[in-house]
């Protein structure tokens, strides 16, 4: 059973009260919680290490799986490997997420290795989100790694959302994608303190006719420091693109790093890059509706970071 | 009621002092339909712009009911009821036309109501009210979008920084519309800087500022002909024919 920490870092991630409809796993401080699968999509654990594998049976559609993990203990550092197997034709939506409290003096750390091979004409949202609490010295350390294998005509969307509370991440991403594959990542990133949060991603377009667009929105706030790195490889007639967006505030560091390689005349590629503090015109435009500057700020950066 | 009692503004510029208002007086009563003209460089933006506090006069004072708000930050003025609509209207990454104008309102405000407030400005509501106010709007529709949060607010005393700057002849057309229903409509104070002879032609009140100095003010009908021909008052098409031509 979760306790009261637990459930409110599982509300924090996963937006949930109780328990969630369709197939779930609970991971909380290092062991399962809770565990369902339903008729189209299993869960089993793994043996030879931490993780766990999800089989989403072909044809399944408007289903969905949450895979939540909470540490409320201090000290506690784990790798856990979970692996997505999604068959053709599907619709799915994956909801995962790790929250941290901690309130001791040791780091806490979890590193996630989510793994994904989406099927043929399949479609398939996964949503994470990031957060960390707790009042202790030790850190809140989360470094996931996200594969992604696009199979022919596959969409892969993902929203990654890290707003608050975690001291040191890195995250990567890698994806390879077939042909007529679409993959689509949105990122959103807030870091404030002394935080540090590099993001990389590296995607492959291998198919004739695969796109993506990886889209970053960040705010660094006070003494943190962020980076993005983003490749987009492409290697066949494709288009690519990548955009990092970067609101810079106090005495923060951001560094974008852009890069775009071609290895076929018809692969368009294109990159931008914005790192800039808020404007004080759009300040300004919102006091004259009544907000105070404080208050303009925090709702350029919440629209910011939608 | 607005006052501006020997209003200054001055800055320093390459080494050089300048005076852009220069010792301006100026009342405006309420409920007036005030149109602000003059020729370019003349103070109009800047006169606007110390009403609402984005600029700190250098000199002078100014009196909103009675009570000086010179030194109140532009937070304080706008919820002492004076609101702006600029010149050139700020765009927002993420933050979308309804969430705008429900800041503009002050309290959330459902959809319909919002929607309301685009109607009012010539918007086909339900193709903008969940758009982002970023670069995808033109700078007519943003135009638009600028002076439906000022209606939103309804506050007495409105400020529209020359709303015709940057839109083409169709959008102005239908601009003109909207000032001509914000003059049958509003209740409060509207003072609009601009030069153009539509807008002028609907005023209560005209003011003719040069030189940082109110130069002439008075009813339309007495300072409108003595204006006519002028780059205080120029006519739409004309001018952007001279533009062009």
């Amino acid at each position: 059973m979760l306790d009261a920490i637990q459930r409110q870092l599982l509300e924090e991630i996963a937006g949930l009260h109780k328990v969630p409809e369709g197939a779930y796993n609970i991971r909380a401080n290092g062991a399962t919680d809770s565990r369902k699968t339903t008729a189209h999509i299993d869960i089993v654990s793994k043996t030879d290490k931490s993780g766990i594998d999800i089989r989403i049976q072909d044809g399944t559609r408007g289903e969905s799986v949450h895979i939540p993990v909470v540490l409320s203990e201090s000290g506690l550092s784990e790798t856990v490997y979970n692996d997505f197997y999604i068959g053709r034709d599907c619709d799915v939506t994956i909801v995962a997420g790790c929250g941290i409290s901690n309130c001791g003096k040791q780091d806490s750390e979890h590193d996630g290795v989510h793994r994904f091979f989406i099927g043929e004409n399949s479609r398939v949202r996964y949503v994470e989100k990031h957060y960390g609490t707790g009042d202790g010295e030790g850190k809140r350390i989360l470094n996931p790694v996200t594969e992604v294998y696009q199979e022919k005509n596959s969409y892969a969307e993902l929203e990654m959302t890290q707003i608050k509370g975690v001291d040191s991440t890195v995250r990567t991403t890698v994806a390879e994608l077939a042909e007529g594959a679409q993959l689509i990542v949105k990122e959103a990133l807030m870091t404030h303190g002394s935080q540090k949060a590099a993001s990389i991603y590296t995607v492959h377009l291998n198919g004739e006719g695969s796109r993506t667009d990886v889209v970053s929105r960040s705010v660094a706030r006070g003494d943190s420091a962020q980076s993005f790195e983003a490749a987009v490889i492409g290697n066949t007639r494709c288009r690519g693109h990548a955009e990092c967006d970067a609101i810079i505030m106090d005495r923060a560091r951001v560094i974008a790093v852009p890069r775009l390689e071609a290895n076929h005349v018809d692969a368009q590629l294109i990159h931008e890059a914005a790192i800039g503090k808020i404007a004080g015109e759009q300040l300004i435009k919102l006091m004259s509706l009544g907000l105070t500057e404080a208050e303009a700020e925090e709702q350029i950066i919440s629209g910011f970071l939608r | 009621m607005l006052e501006l009692q020997h209003v200054s503004y001055r800055v320093r510029e390459d080494q050089e002092d300048l005076t852009i208002i220069d010792d301006l007086d100026l009342t405006v009563e309420d409920g007036k339909f005030l149109v602000v003209t003059g020729p370019n460089g003349g103070g109009k933006s800047t006169l606007a712009r110390l009403i609402m506090g984005i600029r700190p006069v250098t000199g002078g004072k100014i009196l909103l009911n009675g009570e000086d708000i010179t030194h109140l930050s532009v937070t304080e003025r706008a919820r002492r009821g004076i609101s702006f609509a600029f010149q050139q209207p700020v765009r927002f990454k993420g933050i979308r036309v309804i969430d705008l104008l429900r800041l503009a309102v002050g309290h959330p405000v459902s959809v319909a109501v919002a929607c309301g407030y685009l109607s009012r400005v010539g918007l086909c509501a339900k193709d903008y009210i969940y758009r982002e106010v970023n670069d995808s709007l033109s700078g007519g529709e943003l135009k638009r979008i600028e002076i439906a949060t000022v209606l939103a607010r309804g506050t007495a005393c409105s400020l529209f920084d020359e709303p015709e700057a940057g839109i083409d002849i169709w959008s102005f057309q239908n601009l003109i519309k909207v000032f001509e229903s914000i003059r049958e409509t509003s209740r409060g104070t509207v003072m609009i800087i601009s030069h153009q002879e539509r807008i002028l032609s609907i005023a209560d009140e005209i003011v003719v500022i040069d030189g940082g100095k109110v130069v002439r003010q008075g009813p339309r009908d007495e300072v409108l002909p003595e204006i006519l021909g002028t780059s205080s008052a120029q006519n739409a098409a004309c001018s952007r024919l001279e533009q062009e031509g």
